[in-house]
C-alpha cells in the first residue's frame, strides 16, 4: 500500500504533459512494464489524494474495510432477524405504509449487506488500485490464411477417416432418418382437434368460432349464477353473465375454455341512446349482450362508463363504443366487439335468441 | 233510501261507524307507513324537504336546473334517489369545485343533517334508491371469500382485484377503496354514480352486496406484507418504479463507478 504511494507521490510533479510526448519516467511505466503490459496513453494523468498523501490513502483504506465490516454486521442481523421476528408481525415504515416486520428487515439487511461488497470493491478500486489511462489496440477478427488452411485440412481429413464418401449405404440411409425424423412433430398436431369419443373433434378453426351459446339458452350471472330478467337490469347497469349449462360444460371438458369463450356482458340502456347494433332488434328493451372478450388479444373486460357507453380494455386501452353496435374508436384493437342477440322466454328471463354471428376474441388466421 | 234514514238512529249504527272509522284509519295509517319502509325519517318531514329544497337552490340548481330537471352543464335528478344525494355530497364529489372528467372526492362543508335536507329533497321529486338502512349496511355475518369472487368479477376490472383504482377513457378514473366507507360502496353500487355501471338488487342481491362489502373492508384492514404496495396498482406501478426508480438509482451507481477519484 504504501509502496503504490510512494510511487505516485514521486511522479505526481510530472503530470501535465501534451499530447504524443510520454516520458519514460511517467507514473505508469514501473507498474506495467513487462510481458503483456499496456502503454499508458497520452493524456495527462491527474494523481489522487491518496496517491500522494499517505493520511488519504490511510482514510481510503478504512472505508473500504468499513463497507466489508458493515456487510458482515448485515449478515449476522439477517440471521437474527430470520430468527428472532415474528414472521406475521407488522411494523410501520414512513413512506412504506404497514408492511411485513420480517419481509422488511430480510431485505433491508441482505441488500445492503450485498450491496456493501459491492461498494467496497468499487470504493478500492476508485482510490487504491492503479487508475492510470491506458490504451487497449482493437484487433482484426478474420483468421489467418494459416488457420483457414488448417481448417481445410481437418475437413478433408474427417471425410476420409470417417468414410462418409466411401460408405454410399451409410450415406443415403443417415440421410433418409434425418429427414424423417420430424414427422412426429408433425404428427402431433392433430391434437389441436380436440378427440370427442375417439374421433375427430370440432377443428381448431371450429373451436375458435363457436361458443356455448345457443338459441333460447338462459343467460345467467357469473359467479352466482341465477337467471336473469329483463328488469333485474337497471338502465346503466352493467350484469357479467354466462350460459346456463356453462357448469355443466366445465365439468364435462375438465377445462375453463368454454367460459373463456361465452363470458359476456349485460348493460342496458335508454332505447333512444342506441345509434346502431349488429343486427336490428337484437336488444331486448334497451338491454344488450356483448362479448366481454377484447378482440385484440382476449383480456376480458367490463370497464363500461354506463354514461359515455364507452367499454375500455385495461391490457392495452382497446375502446369500444357498445351505443354505436360495439365499434372500435380507439386503441389496436381491429375487430368490433361481436354483439349476441338475446330476448326473453316463456317464463320471463332473458335468453340468447342465437349463437355469436360471428368468431369471438382474437382474430386468427382462418377467420378472414 | 227512505228504510236507510229511518233507521239511521239504530244503535247497531253507531258501532258498525266506530268500527269503519278505527278500520279507515288504521288501515290509512298502515298503508302508509309500509308504502315507503326503506325511506329515511327525514323523507317524509315536510320541513326538511323544504330545507333540503333551499341548499338545492343554493348549490346545485346552477347545473342541475332549478327543478332538476337537468341542464346542459348537470344531468337531471329526479329519480336518482337519497342514496346517490348521500353519495355525492356528503363524499365531497358535489357540488364539483370546476367542470371537469370527473368530479374527485374532497373535503365537505355540508353537515350530515343538511345532506340528508338534500336527500329528502331529491327523493321527494321522484322515486328513486333510498339510502340504505343499518339492517343493509350489516356485513358481519357476510362471507369475505364470496365476496372476494363477486368483487373479481363485478368491481375488479375498474377498481382492481385490491381496489386501488384505476384509469378510465379521457381522463376518467375508478377510485380507490381504500378509505370508502360501507354505506358509500352500498350507495354507489346502487346508484351507479358518475360512470360507474349500477348493480341493482336483482343481479346483486343485498347478500352479495353485504359480501362485497365484507372483502373490501377486509382488503382496507390488511397490512402489505411484502413491502411497498406502491398504490396496489399492479405491474403497471411496479414497473414504473423500477424504471423510474431503480434505474435512477443504478444510473447513479454507475456514474459514481465512472467518475475519477479525487
Amino acid at each position: 500500500m504504501s509502496d503504490l504511494t510512494t510511487r505516485g507521490g514521486a511522479s505526481a510533479p510530472d503530470h501535465g504533459h501534451g499530447h504524443g510526448d510520454v516520458p519514460a519516467d511517467d507514473l505508469a511505466r514501473p507498474l506495467y512494464e513487462g510481458p503483456g503490459a499496456l502503454p499508458a496513453a497520452d493524456i495527462p494523468h491527474r494523481p489522487r489524494r491518496s496517491d500522494f498523501d499517505p493520511k488519504a490513502a490511510r482514510r481510503a483504506e478504512r472505508q473500504v474495510s468499513a463497507l466489508f465490516l458493515l456487510s458482515m454486521l448485515m449478515v449476522v442481523l439477517f440471521v437474527v432477524a430470520y430468527v428472532a421476528i415474528d414472521p406475521y408481525a407488522d411494523v410501520y415504515i414512513p413512506m412504506f405504509g404497514v408492511v411485513g416486520f420480517q419481509t422488511f428487515a430480510l431485505g433491508l439487511t441482505f441488500g445492503l449487506g450485498v450491496f456493501c461488497i459491492g461498494a467496497g470493491a468499487i470504493q478500492w478500486a476508485k482510490k487504491l488500485m492503479p487508475d492510470v489511462e491506458v490504451v487497449q489496440e482493437r484487433h482484426s477478427l478474420a483468421s489467418t490464411s494459416h488457420e483457414d488452411v488448417e481448417a481445410a485440412e481437418q475437413y478433408e481429413r474427417g471425410k476420409e477417416e470417417s468414410g462418409f464418401a466411401q460408405y454410399k449405404i451409410i450415406r443415403r440411409t443417415l440421410i433418409a432418418a434425418l429427414a424423417l425424423f420430424p414427422i412426429p412433430l408433425v404428427v402431433m398436431l392433430r391434437d389441436l382437434w380436440s378427440p370427442k369419443n375417439g374421433s375427430f373433434g370440432p377443428s381448431p378453426v371450429e373451436l375458435l368460432s363457436t361458443t356455448a351459446w345457443v338459441e333460447d339458452m338462459p343467460i345467467v350471472t357469473d359467479g352466482t349464477y341465477v337467471k336473469i330478467r329483463p328488469e333485474d337490469v337497471p338502465v346503466g347497469g352493467l350484469v357479467s353473465a354466462l350460459p346456463e349449462n356453462i357448469m355443466e360444460i366445465q365439468e364435462a371438458e375438465h377445462n375453463l375454455n368454454a367460459r373463456g369463450k361465452a363470458a359476456i356482458i349485460l348493460v342496458r340502456m335508454e332505447p333512444d341512446e342506441i345509434r346502431a347494433q349488429q343486427g336490428d332488434g337484437w336488444d331486448y328493451q334497451g338491454i344488450l349482450a356483448y362479448s366481454k372478450i377484447c378482440t385484440h388479444v382476449g383480456c376480458p373486460i367490463a370497464l363500461y362508463e354506463h354514461r359515455t357507453h364507452h367499454l375500455l380494455c385495461p391490457c392495452h386501452q382497446s375502446t369500444f363504443d357498445l351505443a354505436d353496435a360495439g365499434n372500435v374508436i380507439f386503441g389496436p384493437a381491429a375487430r368490433r366487439m361481436p354483439q349476441l342477440r338475446i330476448g326473453v322466454n316463456a317464463e320471463g328471463y332473458l335468453v340468447a335468441k342465437a349463437p355469436f354471428a360471428e368468431p369471438i376474441g382474437p382474430s386468427f388466421w382462418e377467420r378472414g | 233510501m227512505k228504510g236507510l234514514v229511518a233507521r239511521r238512529r239504530n244503535p247497531i249504527v253507531a258501532s258498525m261507524l266506530l268500527l269503519a272509522a278505527l278500520l279507515g284509519v288504521g288501515g290509512v295509517y298502515a298503508v302508509a307507513t309500509t308504502a315507503a319502509p326503506a325511506e329515511a325519517v327525514a323523507t317524509s318531514d315536510q320541513t326538511a324537504i323544504d330545507e333540503g329544497k333551499r341548499l338545492y337552490l343554493e348549490g346545485c340548481s346552477s347545473c342541475h336546473g332549478l327543478n332538476a330537471q337537468g341542464t346542459s352543464n348537470g344531468p337531471t335528478l329526479i329519480g336518482v334517489g337519497a342514496a346517490a344525494v348521500h353519495f355525492q355530497v356528503s363524499t365531497g364529489r358535489m357540488p364539483m369545485a370546476a367542470p371537469a372528467a370527473q368530479a374527485p372526492e374532497k373535503p365537505t362543508d355540508y353537515t350530515e343533517e343538511e345532506v340528508s335536507q338534500m336527500a329528502a329533497y331529491i327523493a321527494s321529486l321522484g322515486p328513486g334508491p333510498a339510502i340504505p338502512t343499518a339492517e343493509q349496511l350489516d356485513y358481519s355475518d357476510a362471507d369475505i371469500a364470496e365476496g372476494g369472487v363477486l368483487f373479481r368479477i363485478n368491481c375488479a376490472q375498474c377498481h382492481q382485484a385490491a381496489g386501488g383504482g384505476g384509469a378510465l377513457t379521457n381522463g376518467k378514473y375508478a377510485p380507490s377503496l381504500m378509505e370508502a366507507t360501507p354505506q358509500e360502496i352500498y350507495e354507489a353500487m346502487l346508484t351507479g354514480p358518475q360512470n360507474m355501471p349500477v348493480f341493482g338488487d336483482g343481479t346483486l342481491t343485498v347478500e352479495d352486496k353485504q359480501a362485497i362489502i365484507a372483502y373490501v373492508m377486509d382488503l382496507q384492514e390488511a397490512p402489505s406484507p411484502g413491502g411497498l404496495a406502491l398504490g396496489r396498482l399492479g405491474p403497471v406501478s411496479e414497473g414504473l418504479f423500477l424504471w423510474a426508480g431503480v434505474m435512477a438509482a443504478f444510473v447513479g451507481i454507475a456514474v459514481w463507478i465512472g467518475i475519477k477519484a479525487r
